[in-house]
């Protein structure tokens, strides 16, 4: 079904087709897969988790192929969404704004078309981290074909995957907290694919006033 | 009352105390290679193999006198040969029994994530248990010296154990048993350094070896396998012996300041969400035109 033939509700708004949805959870389940088993083994305190997931051998084993799964899901994402997520002049006035972004003081905003600048960036950034993370994972797969005499490769590679992973938290739990608790509806954009009229209007007045061809709300 | 981990000082990846960590008196022991009088017969090699029941495998012959390029899984202990032109133009020919190192401070123990996989015993012995082991290769980059190495078929990584089993029963390890010229020793590391001490004076003062001395690098807090080499000046001669070895610095990095910084990054991350939530909650919109239900609200 191509978005334009999805069925919309009325006050609804179609934000996320059909594709869009199933990559990003593609992306998603594996990200969470990864985050559990790494940091079970990142650190001791956390190495019952991958005991949990069915043993840290069977972690270990399974957790570079996922590992490709999410590398495929954040790709497919970059093919959807690069060219709508170029940083502009609006997204530096965004950021230069961000303080009331956070006290949600949502009026004091500049508009913002389908993507904030901070939606933005944390697109960039998962799409760089993973570049790395998959990267150095390869060779922290297979350390065993690595010859002694390329062994800084391998030092590169540990640090380099803790530290891309450590930065990729941090954007997960920016992410699930503004997409499940701080912005009611988004949640459901990328289950059902639909937001409501009033949340594009709050929200992404100029991608409202591009799909609708209609004036947001008057601005202060 | 359980024995199994009293006689162990360190353990990998794990979290609390260590049972056996200056519980009981136990010497450091050391095995003392003086390479100056190791004529690479091999015996070590084939008594190691015998011991620990390891099947054979293909060797590599190589116009010289070492049997494979490097250790394998089920090879762990090689004598490394080497072609040294003296300043005079005379030669040397350097045989280096090769192994773990058991070293003081292991950078495999250091790396390995998986509780139990590598323990080092309050003899300093550093051993892994595969059985713990869950094949990530950590082992392999923490590693200074190249010992640990990977089995394809089990998924693990095997190495040297000191012959832990003979160890423990007052036996000294399958290779020094088995060497013919007197160049393998094995006791506590104090008597083994004693032993060394005179074998480099000796070199110094009879055998025209000014740069003879003890190969025992602080950068690993010492090691529990001491070499005497004729030129401790130069021990990358000997088949690649880092002069300075030490845990790489990224493992380092890694596993402590990073650790740290991401752990409380993390908790605070996560902290710092709940309180920002508490505090302003979620962004107001309301689903017919336009107004804001937020504005509305009232305070006592």
């Amino acid at each position: 079904m191509s978005q334009n033939e999805q069925h919309v509700r009325p006050g609804y708004v179609l934000r996320y087709a059909f594709h869009e949805r199933l990559w990003h959870w593609v992306a998603g389940f594996s990200y969470v897969y990864l985050l559990l088993t790494g940091l079970a083994f990142w650190s001791p305190w956390l190495f019952w988790l991958a005991i949990l997931l069915g043993g840290a051998p069977v972690s270990r084993m399974l957790h570079p192929w996922i590992g490709l799964i999410f590398a495929v899901g954040v790709a497919q994402m970059y093919r959807m969404w690069a060219s709508q997520m170029r940083i502009t002049q609006d997204d530096k006035d965004w950021f230069g704004a961000v303080q009331y972004y956070v006290r949600n003081e949502d009026e004091k905003m500049p508009p913002v078309g389908r993507y904030n600048g901070g939606q933005k960036s944390l697109f960039w950034g998962f799409f760089v981290c993973m570049i790395l993370l998959l990267l150095s994972g390869l060779v922290l797969w297979l350390p065993e074909y690595i010859p002694w005499s390329w062994r800084y490769l391998r030092y590169i590679a540990v640090l380099t995957h803790a530290s891309a992973a450590l930065l990729t938290i941090g954007l997960f739990m920016i992410h699930v907290y503004m997409g499940v608790f701080a912005e009611r509806g988004a949640f459901g954009s990328v289950i059902r694919g639909e937001v409501t009229l009033a949340f594009a209007k709050r929200f992404h007045p100029r991608w409202y006033e591009e799909i609708t061809g209609q004036r947001s709300t008057p601005r202060k | 009352m359980s024995q199994a981990t009293l006689r162990v000082q360190k353990i990998s990846g794990h979290a609390g105390s260590v049972p056996g960590e200056g519980t009981q008196r136990e010497y450091t022991v050391a095995k003392l290679i003086d390479v100056t009088t190791c004529i690479g017969c091999k015996a070590c090699e084939v008594a190691c193999v015998e011991w620990n029941d390891m099947p054979f495998s293909n060797t590599t012959f190589d116009n010289t006198y070492q049997t494979m390029p490097e250790t394998r899984w089920n090879y762990w202990n090689l004598i490394l040969f080497n072609e040294h032109e003296k300043d005079d133009g005379s030669l040397m020919w350097l045989m280096r029994k090769n192994q773990c190192m058991h070293c003081a401070d292991p950078g495999c123990l250091e790396a390995c994530p998986s509780d139990g996989a590598i323990i080092q015993y309050t003899n300093g012995i550093v051993d892994f248990q595969q059985d713990k082991c869950i094949g990530c290769g950590y082992c392999i980059t923490g590693c200074p010296f190249n010992i640990p190495k990977f089995n394809k078929e089990t998924k693990r990584v095997y190495k040297c154990t000191l012959c832990t089993d003979r160890v423990s029963e007052g036996l000294e390890p399958a290779c020094i048993k088995s060497c013919p010229t007197g160049c393998l020793h094995f006791g506590s590391k104090e008597d083994m350094l004693q032993i060394a001490d005179t074998r480099v004076k000796q070199l110094k003062e009879h055998f025209n070896y000014p740069h003879a001395g003890v190969y025992d690098p602080p950068g690993v807090g010492g090691t529990g396998v001491v070499y005497v080499l004729h030129d401790i000046t130069n021990p990358e001669m000997y088949g690649g012996l880092p002069s300075n070895p030490s845990i790489p610095w990224t493992v380092k990095l890694w596993k402590h300041p990073l650790k740290w910084l991401g752990n409380v990054a993390m908790l605070g991350g996560l902290i710092g969400l709940f309180v920002h939530y508490l505090k302003v909650g979620p962004k107001a919109h309301d689903d017919d035109d336009g107004h804001v239900e937020r504005q509305g609200g009232v305070r006592p």
